[in-house]
């Protein structure tokens, strides 16, 4: 199939950028959202221009570093990451937009790249339970119900893309965190450190500069993972129930 | 052209000198007693850089820095969450014996001789057989949801090339949730200030001063940036070379650049052409291919291989009647049936594709079938225990695998050989450490399903941090390094002379073109099956190859900025000389074992016959010059408790 591209080109955080309109022709239905911009970007370099650069590593839907607004969509139409998104899922013909992650809190690098690493410092700030190598009790010593470790695992799949963040109108990173405040907050090895988790790590998140949380959804809809948005309702008791014990 | 690359030398035996002797049971606790400690008041004026951040990197930089070291990490990634273990699907082994089902470490390490096809050394697999109890306390206590059962106990499943139960998973996501534990102990540690991390920051040489390794430089992958960092030793946790081959199950950006550039400043670098490749991914739909993508091996427990016993049978899978199928696997080896080790079901895949009953477009597949599981166990169970893997495939190939049954075709997927290192994981350079895939030590010839995530874990949590003390306590007092040392100035020279040669061709090839070409001829000639006249092919090829990158590369922009051309373009530099010495391996080894097939050598019902007489050793090479044949170092390897055999999976 033929389409058309209108692709956001920046050099770098410093220089303003624009909407630049390409063609590409051969597109198989089989290529995968990223394959076809390896094809553009081929005749790119070719025609002695700058390619696009999009960040792009495992193409299974795991490594979270894809991340392309297309058509308006965080990952596009379908509910996964940009790198499983195939083009059969557009037509011949189409005029397809696409646009880096937008939010104040992931400023540009270049062209479709943007700065993540908000995310590192939200878990720095707590994502994780404090048993340095060698400290471990014997792994059955504490059994964990297994509704408890289903719940734990929904949240722990987050792949820390940040498409809940492009898809919300607020800029807001409050699906990411409540991801890792539940997955570590449920088990029983994540217990002793609850408190102290759900405080910091919001705390860290509202310092990075996200938006507030005002329930629209949207980055529900967009995770690729199916985090699901009660996920922050959840992380909201935790915080108010760790505020009163902290007042104490 | 004829390769001057087949005339090498073999040179001195190389020994590991840190394994000590004594019943193997008991090697890691001496090493561990003899091994010099460093003062914990002293581990704070000792830097330490680590190169990569999955498993093995991840592991190791969070524990080193824990014990009081600093530590300086660098990723190529934006984030160190992003390594690529993530990806490692299936799961962990363990010698746990939760099942009750006879195993132990013994077996364990048994298995895992055999597996890799006697040659491995022992001394190492008895080791990770016994850490590997440790690792899986050490994840369930930093939070890891693995998948349990109903009492709140730990559930486990099989995998190739055993006969018990000892894999832990985490559904489909076995890697990740096991990679994020590691992300999450290290991120503990840069918030403590102990990890100086570096992410979007990529090693492209190693600065050797005196003989011992003292630093690398880097690029920074956003200002283009090029750096030196020094420390007092450097570990290298940068994974494997699987991306030579252009299409595999590695992430785009996975190179061998950091393990190259160390081979060429002294590290020597074993068994090269030890490559696995698995028997389940799924297959390539056209020239646009970018990757492959693995449908985990834990499939193999519950889905049933099979091609129609007719060539050429073109009717849809459904339509084939149960007596017109084969089920060759089960038919060829009864006792292990489906879940025979990766290399034994990657050649039948290949057999039966050859003999044309292939299935899908070009004949390039075979079927992995779940329609008597889901009859068994309901369609439910199925999707608890595979769905995200179903949706997976469903998303690729707009086929329903529920429905349909899946199709699959083996792709290269790990690399076993990498670089060479003692007892203590230190390579043949003082200081240099090599750990996870990137060294050579633990699966020999063939690596058994779920061992990767054991291999990187035991030598990041735990082999690593306890031998690495013995070599700082040794060289306590080293004279510090800077920039203005002149064996740093000439790498920075040689790393910017390189960058600046490759934006300076402007020639009219991309450097896709040029690596999809050498990946083409690598799985041509150095992929499942090798002979010796397509071996000498290859050695000729690759420096034609290498002669027209350095003419007709086009790499636009500049060295001065995020130029993701430049980095693919000085990765392929790297791949164009380690392929010449994978192919000088394969030709060498004049034997077949485990997932190095050489057609010459088979037994009569098709089978890899190795050679112990001759080959019993792992082989390592020296660098000498770009081009000029490399020397050979034979480590002879000695088995006292796993008697080689013909292995049999019948």
């Amino acid at each position: 199939m033929k389409l058309t591209l209108r692709v956001w080109r920046q050099k770098n955080p410093d220089t303003p950028g624009e909407m630049a309109s390409y063609d590409v022709d051969n597109i198989s239905a089989d290529m995968s959202f990223l394959e076809m911009l390896d094809t553009l970007n081929e005749e790119l370099i070719l025609r002695g221009d700058d390619p696009v650069a999009f960040d792009h590593d495992c193409r299974e839907g795991i490594c979270g570093a894809c991340s392309l607004v297309i058509n308006g969509d965080a990952h596009g139409p379908e509910r996964t990451t940009t790198c499983q998104l195939h083009m059969r899922s557009f037509s011949d013909g189409d005029t397809i937009d696409v646009e880096p992650w937008r939010a104040s809190a992931f400023p540009v690098v270049k062209d479709l790249v943007v700065d993540r690493s908000a995310f590192d410092r939200i878990i720095q700030a707590g994502g994780y339970v404090s048993v340095p190598t060698g400290a471990a009790p014997e792994a059955h010593a504490t059994p964990v119900p297994k509704a408890d470790a289903d719940f734990a695992f929904e949240h722990a799949e987050c792949i820390g893309c940040g498409a809940c963040v492009a898809a919300c109108p607020n800029g807001s990173a409050m699906l990411f965190t409540s991801a890792k405040i539940n997955h570590l907050n449920v088990l029983p090895q994540g217990a002793p450190e609850r408190e102290t988790r759900v405080l910091d790590m919001v705390a860290q998140m509202d310092d990075e500069g996200f938006g507030g949380c005002t329930l629209t959804g949207e980055c529900a809809t967009a995770c690729p993972k199916g985090i699901p948005l009660p996920s922050i309702a959840a992380m909201n008791k935790e915080w108010l129930r760790a505020n009163r014990k902290a007042k104490r | 052209m004829t390769s001057s690359y087949v005339d090498y030398a073999t040179g001195d035996p190389v020994a590991d000198a840190k394994a000590p002797t004594g019943p193997v049971a008991e090697r890691w606790d001496t090493r561990r007693f003899e091994a010099k400690l460093v003062n914990p008041a002293n581990r704070r004026k000792h830097t330490v850089i680590v190169v990569g951040t999955g498993l093995a990197g991840g592991s190791a930089g969070a524990t080193l820095a824990e014990q009081g070291y600093h530590v300086v990490q660098f990723c190529f990634q934006d984030s160190p969450r992003r390594a690529h273990s993530i990806a490692a699907q299936g799961g962990i082994n363990a010698a746990k014996n939760y099942r009750n089902d006879g195993d132990s470490i013994h077996r364990l390490f048994y298995d895992t001789v055999k597996g890799g096809d006697f040659r491995a050394r022992e001394s190492n697999v008895h080791r990770l057989a016994q850490i590997s109890v440790e690792i899986i306390d050490q994840c369930v206590a930093q939070g890891v949801p693995f998948a349990r059962e109903y009492g709140g106990l730990l559930d486990t499943r099989s995998f190739g090339g055993v006969q018990v139960s000892r894999t832990f998973y985490a559904r489909g996501q076995t890697g990740q949730q096991l990679l994020l534990g590691a992300y999450q102990a290290l991120s503990r540690q840069i918030a403590a200030g102990n990890v100086e991390l570096h992410p979007r920051t990529e090693m492209l040489d190693l600065i050797v001063v005196d003989g011992k390794a003292r630093g690398i430089v880097a690029r920074d992958l956003i200002t283009g940036k090029i750096d030196t960092y020094f420390a007092d030793a450097v570990v290298l946790a940068s994974g494997g070379y699987g991306n030579v081959f252009y299409l595999s199950t590695n992430a785009m950006n996975s190179n061998a650049t950091a393990i190259w550039r160390a081979h060429r400043r002294g590290a020597y670098f074993a068994n090269p052409c030890f490559t696995q490749i698995h028997p389940t991914c799924i297959p390539r739909t056209g020239d646009h291919q970018s990757k492959l993508t693995l449908m985990s091996e834990s499939l193999r427990n519950d889905g049933r291989i099979w091609v129609p016993k007719a060539k050429g049978d073109q009717r849809p899978a459904r339509e084939i009647p149960e007596e017109e199928r084969d089920y060759y696997l089960e038919r060829i080896y009864p006792s292990f049936g489906n879940l025979v080790p990766r290399d034994i079901a990657s050649r039948a895949a290949k057999n039966v594709c050859d003999e044309g009953r292939g299935v899908g477009p070009g004949g390039q597949g075979v079927y992995l079938d779940f329609a008597d599981a889901i009859a068994r166990m309901g369609r439910k169970a199925v999707e608890e225990k595979y769905g995200n893997l179903f949706d997976m495939y469903a998303r690729i190939t707009a086929e329903d695998p529920y429905e349909t049954p899946m199709r699959i075709y083996p792709a290269v997927h790990y690399t076993m050989g990498g670089l060479w290192v003692d007892y203590d994981l230190q390579t043949t350079v003082p200081g240099l450490f090599a750990i996870g895939e990137a060294n050579f030590s633990d699966h020999g010839a063939n690596r058994l399903g779920a061992s990767a995530l054991m291999q990187g874990l035991a030598d990041g949590y735990f082999v690593l941090p306890a031998t690495i003390n013995d070599y700082l306590a040794r060289h306590a007092a080293q004279d510090p390094v800077d920039a203005s040392h002149p064996a740093a100035a000439a790498v920075v020279r040689e790393t910017e002379e390189r960058l600046a040669k490759l934006l300076a061709v402007d020639g009219d090839r991309t450097p896709d073109s040029f690596h999809r070409e050498l990946g083409e001829l690598m799985w041509e000639f150095c992929g499942m099956a090798r002979t010796e006249e397509g071996l000498r092919k290859a050695l000729d090829r690759i420096p034609e190859i290498r002669e027209e990158f350095w003419r007709r590369i086009k790499v636009p922009g500049t060295g001065e900025e995020f130029n993701q051309s430049l980095e693919k373009a000085n990765r392929i530099v790297d791949y164009l000389e380690l392929a010449e010495l994978m192919c000088l391996d394969a030709l060498h080894r004049e034997e077949s074992c485990g997932g190095h097939f050489r057609e010459e050598s088979q037994t009569p019902d098709g089978e890899a016959a190795r050679d112990d007489g001759r080959f019993a050793y792992a082989a390592a090479w020296e660098h000498t010059a770009t081009g000029s044949a490399p020397v050979l170092h034979k480590e002879d390897l000695v088995f006292e408790y796993v008697h080689p055999t013909q292995r049999s999976y019948a």
